[in-house]
C-alpha cells in the first residue's frame, strides 16, 4: 500500500501500478518506492508514444501475463535509476584500486556488480592502469542496455565531466563530435556482461574485489542479505567489497567487516557457513 | 572558507556560477573580462579562478598567460569554464596552465567534481 502511495501515479491506473512493480521486482529485485524521485509516466510516456500507444495502461497491458518480453526488457529498463559517474564519491575508485592491487596475491581480479553505463569499471580501469597493475574486471548489470552502452563507451560532454579529470579524459578518450568514446585500450580489458545480482550465481572464490555500489539500496530489504552473501561467495579468502557512500552490510551480513586497513571496504571474515 | 573569482562577461553565466559556488560554501567574487580579473588578484589572490575563454578587453587565455608569470604564492588553482569544447582548445588551455578543464553548459555536480579534483572542495 504504501509503496503504491509513493509512486506517483499520475494518469495510470492501480492496477497498471501494481503489474509494474510487479515486473521490477521480478526482473530485477528492485522496490519501486525505494526511489522516491521515480515518476512512472516520465519514464515510461516515451515508450508509449513511441509504439502509438494511447497511454501507460495500454503500454502495461500489452506485456501483463508474460507477452511481449522485448518491451518488457524495455520498461524495466526506463524504470531502473541508473544513475552514475566517473570516479563518483571522491577518492572511492582511487582507495579501490590501491586497497585490491595491495591484496590481491597474482593480477587482481574486479567484479563490479550493476555497472550500469560503464563510469564505475573504466575508472577502476584507469586507477589501476596508471598505477601500472594489470588486471581483469568483469562488469555485469542487469540492463541490457546499460551494458550495450558501456561496452561501446561512448559518452556525451555532460557524462564525460562529471567526476572525470581532464588530463584522464584527454588521455584515455577520443572526442567524436560533441561525444567522447573510450579508447580500445581502455575498454579492451573489460569484460562487460548482461547479470542479474539477485538471480544469478557468481563464480565461487574468485575475485580479490568487488564493487556493488549503490545497487543494494534499491533492493528489496529482504533480498540483500542474499546478494551479500553472493559476493562473499564469489570472493576468494581476504578478499574486498566496497558498497555505495550510503550503503552498509551491518545488520545484513556477518560475513564481511569494515577493513582495518582500508576505510571504506569491507573484508571478507566469515567463511561459508556449514549447510 | 574558500574563495572563487568568476571570470566571465556575461552577467548571467556569473550569477548561475555564483549560485553554485555559494551553495558549495565559497565566498565568491566577480569580473567581466581578463583585465578586471588582473586587478581582482592583485588585490587579493582567489583560491580558485573560474575562466570564460572569449571576452572582451582580455581574453581567459590572455589572463591566464599573464597570471601565470606572476609568482604568487599559494597558486591559485584555474578552472577554464567555456563553450570551446575541442581537443585544441582543452589542450592548449592546459598547457597555458589551468588545472581543470569544464565546458559549458555545466551543473552543480559537475563543477562540484572538477572543483574536488584541482584540490579545493
Ligand atoms: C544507481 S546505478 C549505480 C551504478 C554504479 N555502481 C555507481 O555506483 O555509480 C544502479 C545500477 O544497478 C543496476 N541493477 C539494479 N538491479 C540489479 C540487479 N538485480 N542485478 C544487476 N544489476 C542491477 C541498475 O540497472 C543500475 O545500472
Amino acid at each position: 500500500m504504501i509503496a503504491q502511495r509513493q509512486m506517483h501515479a499520475g494518469e495510470a491506473s492501480a492496477l497498471t501500478m501494481s503489474a509494474l512493480a510487479a515486473l521490477l521486482e521480478q526482473r530485477t529485485g528492485q522496490r519501486i518506492a525505494a526511489n522516491r524521485a521515480w515518476r512512472i509516466d516520465t519514464a515510461l510516456k516515451p515508450i508509449a508514444t513511441e509504439r502509438g500507444m494511447a497511454s501507460i495502461d495500454a503500454l502495461v497491458a500489452e506485456v501483463r501475463g508474460g507477452g511481449n518480453a522485448a518491451l518488457a526488457d524495455q520498461i524495466v529498463d526506463a524504470l531502473l535509476n541508473q544513475e552514475t559517474s566517473f570516479f563518483r564519491d571522491a577518492g572511492a575508485i582511487e582507495t579501490a584500486a590501491e586497497a585490491i592491487a595491495t591484496v590481491a596475491t597474482g593480477r587482481p581480479r574486479i567484479w563490479c556488480a550493476g555497472c550500469s553505463t560503464g563510469q564505475e569499471p573504466l575508472s577502476l580501469s584507469m586507477a589501476l592502469t596508471e598505477r601500472e597493475v594489470e588486471h581483469e574486471l568483469i562488469a555485469t548489470d542487469v540492463s541490457g542496455h546499460a551494458i550495450n552502452r558501456a561496452r561501446a563507451g561512448r559518452y556525451s560532454q555532460f557524462e564525460i565531466q562529471r567526476g572525470l579529470a581532464t588530463m584522464r579524459m584527454l588521455r584515455w578518450f577520443d572526442q567524436d563530435g560533441s561525444d567522447w568514446i573510450a579508447r580500445p585500450a581502455l575498454v579492451r580489458g573489460i569484460n562487460f556482461r548482461r547479470s542479474n545480482v539477485v538471480l544469478d550465481t557468481p563464480p565461487g572464490r574468485i575475485f580479490d574485489g568487488v564493487l556493488c555500489r549503490n545497487v543494494l539500496f534499491y533492493l528489496a530489504p529482504d533480498l540483500r542479505p542474499r546478494v551479500l552473501d553472493a559476493i562473499a561467495d564469489s570472493l576468494r579468502p581476504g578478499g574486498l567489497l566496497m558498497l555505495g557512500a550510503g550503503e552498509t552490510v551491518i545488520g545484513q551480513s556477518d560475513r564481511f567487516a569494515p577493513s582495518k586497513r582500508f576505510r571504506g571496504l569491507y573484508e571478507l571474515v566469515a567463511p561459508k557457513p556449514a549447510a | 572558507m574558500k574563495s572563487c573569482l568568476v571570470v566571465d562577461d556575461s552577467k548571467v553565466i556569473r550569477k548561475v556560477a555564483r549560485h553554485i559556488l555559494e551553495g558549495l560554501d565559497f565566498t565568491v567574487s566577480e569580473a567581466g573580462d581578463g583585465q578586471e580579473a588582473l586587478d581582482a588578484c592583485r588585490s587579493k589572490m582567489p583560491d580558485v579562478i573560474l575562466l570564460d575563454w572569449n571576452m572582451p578587453v582580455m581574453s581567459g587565455m590572455d589572463f591566464l598567460r599573464a597570471l601565470r608569470t606572476t609568482d604568487a604564492a599559494p597558486r591559485p588553482k584555474v578552472v577554464f569554464c567555456t563553450t570551446e569544447n575541442g581537443v585544441a582548445h582543452i589542450r592548449a588551455a592546459i598547457d597555458a596552465g589551468a588545472d581543470e578543464y569544464v565546458m559549458k553548459p555545466f551543473d552543480r555536480e559537475t563543477l562540484a567534481s572538477k572543483l574536488q579534483i584541482v584540490g579545493v572542495a
